[in-house]
């Protein structure tokens, strides 16, 4: 039994363990004890149970998404999982430490997860700057290929997987699941309509399941230990263990596996050893580029989906960006809108021309042409780039930070409009 | 839509280049991966790109032909990736990440010394060819920063001295890639 799933073989100062060290540590048993002892249903149920969520930012529970996906005889027999590892929200680096701290884990999830919805073929769908990560998932692929983890009637269960790595080129859309799958069939990367949802519906018109590499690494743990174990690791409402990380003015910025319950406080100030030296918590993002701001009267919430979203923000990717006294908020918002603006598909207009003009404004801020109507400009965009007016989730995503900082730092805008640019560069 | 229909309609007229050997090969092999040849553009695309540095339209034409797609719709790919290079770029691409994370540690500074040091803003190249500089979205290695990379290694924890340092060893001969 262990109390850290994910990371328990993960030492970033040597490198990851191969197949047969994993297998050493007990890897590989879950889904040996899975072929033999379980159907596909039995998997999906302990998987319901567990009250597992997912990683991607979303958190939306995995088995139920899972249970769409068609089953039986009048089922499509093709059937895709593909793993969402394209890390590349902003301030967000928790899949990368899984991918390359331990391959075989993910490859391991992702033999539970299509054995369940009965895929026999799995994308990897990697970004493409990962280069690492990369080198560490061919190697493994091919040692699980040779130990007879991969391809063919899977050691004699009648099951076949194959798992094709796919490397991407530049996109925060491919974020996105179903931009993701049309990259993947070899398209520009905009959104797809949803109905119908990929569980039905997906790659190349297969039921098709997306799971973020976090979501994927929490299944090998549950098989082995059991759903009680799981929900057991969990302190607060919800079970299991997250990759919870701090970037930002701290003395120890990194990436750690905290059980879900765990206070904010202690993330930042026992793992990641509070505040620099001279810099003092003015707010932070809890969960990446694309979550409202908190406060430090905020610490002591817990991390807990529930917790996060009652107090107006989201845990999302878990990865905590920390502002301090001394960086300018106005600053740190505008290079997020940039972001954004930049990283917009350009499919549905609100996204593709409000974020542009959102972009601009900010600019008009720094330099000094800042007018005092702006700021109603940017209120507004709130509600047109808002919940139900886009696409996707990207736009609603970027107006998380715009809005809260609207609210918490309103001082700070003013001041760029009345003091001519940016009052922090003087 | 013709494959062999030139690119920018003022532009002179584009003939496809002839794939390598070593090209198709590697192309021929993402092939057998995807059930579908369009599937595999971007693929391709960066394929050439590794053997030719960028992706000429004679390239693009050459690999829409190969793939059986329209030349515009496979350039509609590749004008949507951050990593695919429609012009030619240095021999190293600098990756310099300006995201939150990197711009609350101070990037600002470190792209200005960049700047500075090989007269370049973002986009554009030495004139010896050496260096390019490109801006991408986080590198996803925030506890780090600010980051950067440059052919194939990350560098992290940047200073402007750090820079200095790399650019020194770019002066040496940089073994092949």
């Amino acid at each position: 039994m262990t109390d850290q799933p994910l990371t328990k073989n993960i030492d970033m100062s040597r490198a990851p363990f191969d197949i047969g060290q994993y297998r050493l540590a007990q890897g590989y048993e879950a889904v040996l004890r899975m072929f033999k002892d379980m159907a596909p249903s039995d998997v999906l149920e302990m998987v319901k149970s567990s009250g597992l969520k997912g990683r991607g930012g979303a958190g939306f529970p995995t088995g139920l998404k899972w249970s769409f996906v068609p089953t039986g005889d009048d089922a499509p027999k093709t059937k895709y999982l593909v793993v969402n590892a394209d890390e590349m929200e902003p301030g967000t680096f928790k899949d990368r430490l899984l991918l390359e701290g331990d391959p075989h884990l993910l490859l391991e999830g992702m033999l539970i997860a299509a054995y369940t919805i009965q895929a026999n073929t799995a994308y990897i769908f990697l970004r493409g700057e990962y280069l690492r990560a990369e080198k560490l998932l061919r190697a493994a692929i091919a040692q699980a290929h040779e130990q007879g983890l991969l391809g063919k009637n899977i050691q004699s269960s009648g099951f076949d997987l194959e798992i094709i790595l796919h490397t991407s080129a530049g996109r925060y859309i491919c974020g996105e699941e179903t931009a993701l799958l049309n990259a993947l069939e070899g398209k520009r990367a905009n959104p797809r309509a949803k109905p119908p949802f990929p569980q039905v519906s997906g790659l190349w018109g297969k039921p098709t399941i997306v799971n973020n590499v976090e979501t994927l690494c929490n299944l090998p743990g549950i098989l082995r230990y059991g759903v009680d174990w799981y929900k057991g690791l969990g302190k607060g409402s919800d079970a299991g263990t997250k990759l919870c990380g701090v970037s930002g003015r701290v003395n120890n910025p990194g990436c750690w596996e905290l059980a879900l319950g765990t206070p904010i406080r202690e993330l930042l100030e026992d793992k990641a050893g509070g505040m620099c030296e001279g810099y003092q918590l003015r707010a932070f993002l809890p969960g990446g580029g694309s979550t409202d701001f908190l406060l430090p009267e905020h610490l002591d919430l817990t991390l807990d989906y529930d917790v996060i979203g009652k107090a107006g923000s989201r845990l999302a990717t878990g990865t905590m960006i920390v502002l301090d006294d001394q960086t300018c908020p106005v600053g740190m918002v505008g290079n997020l809108m940039r972001f954004f603006s930049h990283e917009s598909c350009g499919w549905c207009t609100p996204c593709r021309d409000g974020l542009p003009w959102i972009d601009e404004i900010f600019k008009r801020l720094e330099s000094g042409a800042g007018r005092i109507e702006d700021m109603q400009i940017l209120t507004d965009h709130l509600e047109y780039l808002g919940p139900g007016r886009t696409f996707c989730a990207l736009a609603p995503g970027a107006m998380a930070p715009l809005g809260s900082a609207l609210r918490h730092f309103r001082e700070d805008f003013d001041a760029h409009i009345h003091s001519g640019g940016c009052p922090w560069r003087k | 839509m013709s494959t062999s229909t030139i690119i920018a309609s003022n532009a002179p007229k584009v003939q496809a280049r002839t794939l390598s050997p070593e090209e198709q090969h590697e192309i021929d092999h993402e092939l057998t991966l995807y059930p579908d040849r369009r599937a595999v553009g971007l693929e391709a695309l960066k394929i050439v790109q590794k053997h030719q540095g960028w992706v000429s339209d004679e390239s693009l034409l050459a690999v829409a032909q190969y793939l059986g797609m329209s030349a515009h719709e496979l350039d509609g790919v590749a004008t949507f990736f951050n990593l695919i290079f429609r012009q030619p770029v240095g021999r190293n691409v600098m990756l310099f990440c300006d995201s939150v994370s990197c711009y609350i540690m101070g990037c600002e500074n470190i792209k200005d010394h960049i700047s500075a040091r090989l007269g370049i803003d973002y986009g554009e190249t030495t004139a010896d060819g050496e260096y390019t500089l490109l801006p991408v979205p986080c590198l996803g290695d925030c506890d780090r920063a600010p980051v950067m990379l440059m052919a194939g290694e990350q560098h992290r924890n940047l200073t402007t001295q750090k820079i200095d340092e790399l650019l020194a060893l770019g002066q040496q001969p940089l073994p092949d890639k």
